[in-house]
């Protein structure tokens, strides 16, 4: 669900419309001075990313997640002086550094932890980790937690001193078990060291860190479905505004964040947001986890630097597409909701926000999911639609009925069995829920299925004609 | 349940949230004409009309001011935004998306199109998707010409559908749930607009609605097949949009454009809630709620709205006259009003009336000349009230603080009452209150359960002492309070000692009252009660025992207050009635009456609201307006009313009170009037007190009418066998 949550934000300018004057005021004024500007990109070549700029050393496990291996690895190193820094620095670092959020909405973290300045009215401020990590293809976040738990736990941290939160809730995905251990674990380590819990590192400043496991439902990972099921409600998205940073989790401002991107505030804050804005392209900066699954010959999770071109990132990471990149049919570059871009789109283009905007797909979450030439297209997209008809939570009308409706006719593009007039029916009906529905899931079950008639509309014409010989023959 | 947090927390910061909670339910009227601090308003356009607001009003209460009604099927402005429907898209220029018009609060400048193609479009998507799943069922659908969906979807739909899988898999079906006698559910319609669950919840403060399942397996339900258990749950069949909740007695009874609707007022219980009558061919087949900000809002109790059924049934047809065998025997006007005549003449002026819960004003009018000019002194009502000369202060008798004002009320006692089954609609505004506005309530009498958590002292009458004397807790609370109110039962004021604890309380109250505010209230359960004292009647059928009367006159009293035994052998029992019930069957001439819902007459509610019910259908067989039979006596008996029309007897009640024919209109009590009583002695006996309507099954049957209801019988065995399940499963969690 994590890439549906980037989508459900509105634009920039409308959503800073909808924010009481005070801020915009301040975000006028925290942002008009060159020193939240992340500095202009010189490079023009983009990846591999050398070894020493990793922030993730122990992304595979190879090492001691525990908190002796995670100092070893510089982890709460100076967290003290960063957290004595206050707010302004740290979010005026993350500012710098350009960093966006990596659970799919790519909003700017910077600005987003900002919004949690504003004067206090006596409610406490809440700090939720969406670690509900359920978008198909996606594994980034589970591999921080299990095998660098205390990235998460240092981020926790620092977000937290930077928005002034009193306790960070940690909603973790019900099916990660073994990273719910290990990240309770961290959690306690932590606590003993008197890293975090009443006056962390010896900061003076109180924070408590709380793991809540999810049930297993999709639509969780929507950021408000995720605080209504965090109070004990069903998980079902609430109407915005009001935004969290107003009303969130039990009535008090909260933000809402994806494990990656805390867990890399550490990293900035320590490195410097100069640093982090030295990689990928202006305005996609950074690196970032990707996830590369499906036919390529070593499915893996790697860090890298932002803006590498696709085919350099499978062919170095991954071994390469089956077969070679001549096999490749098309790649789903977000998770499963983005929609999916054929070979001839593959072969140059760029991964990151803006590359993959201009390619009429979304980063999403960087789970690339490699799709070569034995596929049955069709049925992989019906089958992503079924994902999302099992998914929607059934509160608004266009998701509850339309994805359901998508569903039936995808089950039947499948076999064939329709009309090419239906192929456009079902671009209107896509179009008919995207956009119209209380959160994301609607646009992100619609874009799959947008994906592929932009895409492969031949391919599913062709099966119908091959279904109506068949049944001719048959009824012949 | 929500007492919103969220919306407490936010209130005392003034945020643009807490300004859109709280406009999420609409506020009464007597809540919208205390002038708030108005912010500066901001200006907006909706379809290029421009239209000044206040901060925070949403996109479609925008576009209502300029008359542009927004569809929608689950914004109800009684009833929390939930913004799931989808059909209230609109365009707002600049943003990329519609917006939800129910939800959206306006910003400064904003142009609404709320007819653009985007806005079209998307109500169209929308429209066609709620129709996917849909059923066409129409012409087999209770809801066919009322129906939301129908209309809008002729006005906002497609003229085809294009669901072409209606071939392939076809629709979905839900299977229908039983959750009573009251609402039928034929769920595959369902919309899920979450309305009923929202009411449920919120208004009738019982969580039994709810959803189960996801997407589009999601269904509306009881979550385990139960009772949907609340005195109001008839209105969740007006909230629904759709025919998934219909009226289960009425279905398949009659299609909207069949039916003659008639404007009245309901008088099952003393609130007056304001009703439509729907008729046909001389029939009355369903009672709906009419909007009355002060009284009803737009609810309607379930007795209310279902026991009109009881209007067909047990009714007096003819005059019936007891004969020496001792059977009533029906026969012609001409002879029974001669009966009751000839006794008449023999009383010599030992002549009583008693007048019982559904007398109107101006039988009992009527009833009162008629035996004061026979020289009889005793009209006194069924229901008793303190002993003494209460009656003769109308502040004694109402619910002062008005049940509009009582949403207001920042501290609540209940004295002997169960207003959930006596008043539902008053305790829905307590509830309001006590959701919206901080109210705290405490009771004194049984534990009762008000669908609101309320504090029972206890039900040791010592109490009432303990709190009129400042010594209890609770009357640091009243005593803090901006609008403290105490709200007294009309059954504990019978009682011996009703007389001591009135006094206690109106002492107390003098203390409590501020300025435009009475924190003294009677609530009463009967409709006839307040126009009874208003016209000079006394309280307690007792007196009339008492005064061991020749003749009798039993104004629809039925509640068997008045017995055989108790009066002397040659009493002449005269009823006066529309059911055949406990007045008719002691009496020795029977004189059938009009119901309400067959007479235009006024009865005055607990607030002292007088309110006039109009005819949907004439008396049954030869049962008459109750005024018109004694009119009739007075002629045969040869003193002549000096009322010939209703226009003349409404000139007279003029002259006995002005306020009772300003119908609609409050007449307050006198503000200092209450106290007249602190000369009796205020001893208040050790008995418990106690309340009659304590559960569920209590409530459907009080009056001639809901006693003579098949529905209401219904509702009173399955709350029954609701509850022997519930001990059955008790049991067995236990083993």
């Amino acid at each position: 669900m994590a890439a549906i949550v980037r989508f459900n934000l509105l634009t920039k300018p409308q959503l800073v419309a909808t924010l009481p004057a005070s801020v915009q005021l301040q975000r006028l004024q925290s942002t008009a001075p060159p020193a939240g500007t992340p500095p202009p990109q010189t490079k023009t070549k983009f990846g591999p990313l050398a070894d020493e700029d990793r922030i993730f050393t122990n992304l595979y496990g190879r090492h001691d997640w525990r908190l002796s291996g995670a100092l070893k690895r510089g982890d709460w190193y100076k967290t003290k002086e960063i957290v004595l820094k206050g707010p302004n620095w740290i979010i005026n670092e993350i500012k710098t550094s350009g960093l966006r959020g990596r659970g799919g909405a790519g909003f700017p973290s910077g600005m987003k932890w900002s919004f949690m300045q504003k004067p206090g009215d006596g409610r406490p401020k809440y700090l939720v980790v969406n670690a509900d990590e359920g978008e198909p293809g996606t594994c980034k976040d589970r591999d921080i937690m299990r095998h660098d738990p205390h990235k998460l736990v240092e981020g926790c941290l620092i977000a937290g001193a930077a928005m002034g939160a009193q306790a960070a809730y940690i909603y973790i995905r019900g099916e990660f078990y073994n990273e719910a251990s290990n990240m309770q674990l961290a959690i306690a380590e932590a606590y003993q060291a008197g890293l975090i819990g009443k006056n962390a590192c010896g900061t003076g400043y109180d924070f408590d860190i709380f793991m809540h496991r999810g049930a297993g439902a999709y639509i969780c990972g929507e950021e408000t479905a995720l605080i209504e099921s965090l109070e004990g409600k069903q998980g079902k998205p609430r109407l915005k505004p009001p935004f969290p940073a107003d009303v969130g989790v039990f009535g008090c401002p909260t933000t809402v964040t994806n494990v990656e991107t805390v867990a890399v505030a550490p990293a900035i804050c320590r490195r410097g947001g100069t640093w982090f804005a030295s990689f990928g392209r202006t305005r996609n900066s950074g690196t970032k986890l990707f996830n590369i699954s499906g036919h390529v010959n070593n499915p893996c999770t790697v860090e890298e630097e932002m803006s590498i071109p696709l085919k350099e990132l499978i062919e170095r990471h991954c071994g390469g597409v089956t077969g070679g990149w001549d096999n490749l049919l098309g790649v789903i570059p977000g998770g499963s909701s983005t929609p999916i871009i054929p070979k001839n789109v593959c072969d140059d283009v760029i991964m990151d926000f803006d590359g993959l905007i201009a390619a009429q797909t979304s980063l999403g979450t960087a789970a690339i999911i490699v799709m070569d030439k034995s596929t049955d297209v069709i049925k992989a997209i019906a089958r992503l639609i079924s994902f999302y008809k099992h998914e929607s939570c059934g509160q608004c009308t266009p998701c509850r009925e339309g994805i359901g409706w998508m569903n039936k006719i995808m089950t039947r593009f499948v076999k064939g069995d329709a009309q090419p007039a239906e192929i456009d029916m079902l671009w209107e009906i896509s179009k008919q829920i995207e956009g119209h529905t209380i959160c994301a899931l609607g646009d992100g079950a619609a874009w799959p299925v947008q994906g592929l008639i932009r895409h492969f509309r031949p391919e599913i014409e062709k099966r119908m004609q091959q279904h109506a010989q068949q049944t001719k023959r048959a009824t012949n | 349940m929500i007492r919103a947090p969220l919306v407490k927390a936010l209130s005392a910061l003034g945020s643009p949230t807490h300004q859109i909670a709280s406009r999420a339910v609409r506020t009464s009227a007597i809540v919208a004409q205390t002038p708030a601090k108005a912010p500066e308003k901001i200006e907006v356009f909706v379809d290029d009309i421009p239209v000044q607001v206040l901060p925070g009003t949403t996109v479609l209460q925008a576009a209502a001011l300029v008359g542009v009604e927004i569809p929608r099927f689950c914004y109800h402005e009684r009833l929390a935004v939930a913004g799931n429907c989808r059909m209230c898209l609109v365009e707002v220029e600049k943003s990329p998306k519609p917006v939800a018009a129910c939800a959206m609060p306006v910003m400064k400048g904003w142009r609404i199109k709320t007819n653009s193609d985007l806005t079209r479009k998307a109500r169209e998507g929308v429209m066609e998707f709620l129709l996917m799943n849909h059923p066409l069922d129409c012409p087999i659908c209770d809801q066919g010409g009322e129906c939301d969906l129908q209309d809008q979807a002729m006005a906002f739909g497609s003229d085809r559908s294009r669901f072409t899988d209606i071939h392939y898999t076809g629709k979905r079906a839900v299977e229908d749930k039983d959750i009573g006698p009251l609402v039928k559910t034929i769920m595959t319609r369902c919309i899920h607009c979450t309305r009923c669950v929202r009411f449920a919840s919120e208004i009738a403060g019982v969580d039994d609605l709810g959803t189960t399942g996801r997407g589009n397996d999601m269904q509306i339900g009881t979550y385990v097949e139960k009772l949907f258990l609340t005195e109001l749950s008839g209105n969740v069949i007006d909230l629904c949009p759709v025919g998934a909740l219909t009226n289960k007695p009425y279905s398949f009874v009659a299609r909207p454009w069949e039916i003659r609707k008639v404007s009245s007022i309901d008088v099952l219980d003393a609130v007056g809630s304001n009703i439509v009558v729907s008729t046909r061919t001389n029939e009355v087949l369903r009672i709906l709620p009419r909007e009355n900000e002060d009284v009803n809002e737009e609810w309607l109790a379930d007795k209310s709205r279902f026991a009109c059924d009881g209007l067909k049934r047990q009714r007096l047809i003819a005059p019936m006259v007891r004969m020496p065998n001792g059977e009533l025997q029906a026969v012609e006007w001409e002879g029974a009003l001669i009966a009751v005549a000839k006794a008449l003449k023999k009383a010599n002026g030992q002549v009583a009336g008693v007048a019982g819960q559904l007398a109107d004003v101006e039988a009992m009018v009527a009833l009162k000349d008629l035996i004061n000019r026979l020289e009889g002194e005793t009209v006194v009502t069924e229901q008793g009230f303190i002993k003494g000369s209460g009656t003769d202060v109308r502040a004694n008798y109402l619910l002062n603080s008005t049940i509009a004002g009582l949403e207001e009320a920042d501290a609540v006692l209940l004295v002997g009452t169960n207003p959930r089954y006596e008043a539902p609609l008053v305790n829905t505004r307590l509830r309001k209150a006590y959701v919206h506005n901080e109210l705290q309530i405490a009771s004194i009498g049984p534990k009762v359960d008000l669908s609101y958590e309320h504090d029972n002292l206890g039900s040791d009458p010592a109490l009432i002492k303990d709190v009129c004397s400042g010594s209890h807790a609770f009357s640091k609370v009243l005593e803090g309070a901006k609008k403290p109110a105490i709200i007294i039962g009309a059954d504990l004021l019978e009682r011996e000692d009703g007389a001591a604890i009135h006094a206690t309380i109106v002492e107390y109250c003098q203390k409590l009252k501020k300025p435009e505010w009475n924190p003294f209230n009677v609530l009463q359960n009967n409709a006839a009660q307040v126009g009874a004292y208003d016209v000079g009647y006394q309280a307690g059928a007792d007196r009339a025992i008492k005064a061991q009367p020749k003749v009798l006159f039993l104004l629809n009293a039925d509640a068997g207050k008045v017995t055989r035994e108790q009066l002397p052998k040659d009493c002449f029992v005269v009823y006066i009635g529309s059911h055949g019930d406990n007045g008719a069957s002691i009496a020795d001439a029977v004189l059938p009456g009009a119901a309400y819902t067959e007479k235009q007459a006024i009865y005055v509610n607990t607030e002292g609201r007088p309110q006039q019910t109009l005819p949907g259908v004439s008396p049954p067989g030869m049962a008459r307006e109750d005024w018109k039979i004694l009119r009739a006596i007075s002629e045969v008996v040869g003193t002549p009313l000096p009322y010939d029309t209703l226009d003349e007897l409404r000139s007279r009640l003029e002259d006995i009170s002005p306020h009772l024919t300003r119908l609609g209109e409050l007449e307050p009590a006198g503000f200092n009037e209450t106290g007249a009583q602190a000369a009796i002695s205020k001893s208040i006996s050790g008995v418990a007190i106690d309340v009659k309507q304590k559960e569920l099954k209590d409530y459907f049957m009080t009056d001639a009418i809901s006693r003579a209801s098949p529905t209401m019988a219904k509702c009173i065995s399955a709350v029954n066998k609701q509850q022997r399940q519930d001990e059955q499963s008790k049991q067995s969690v236990a083993i």
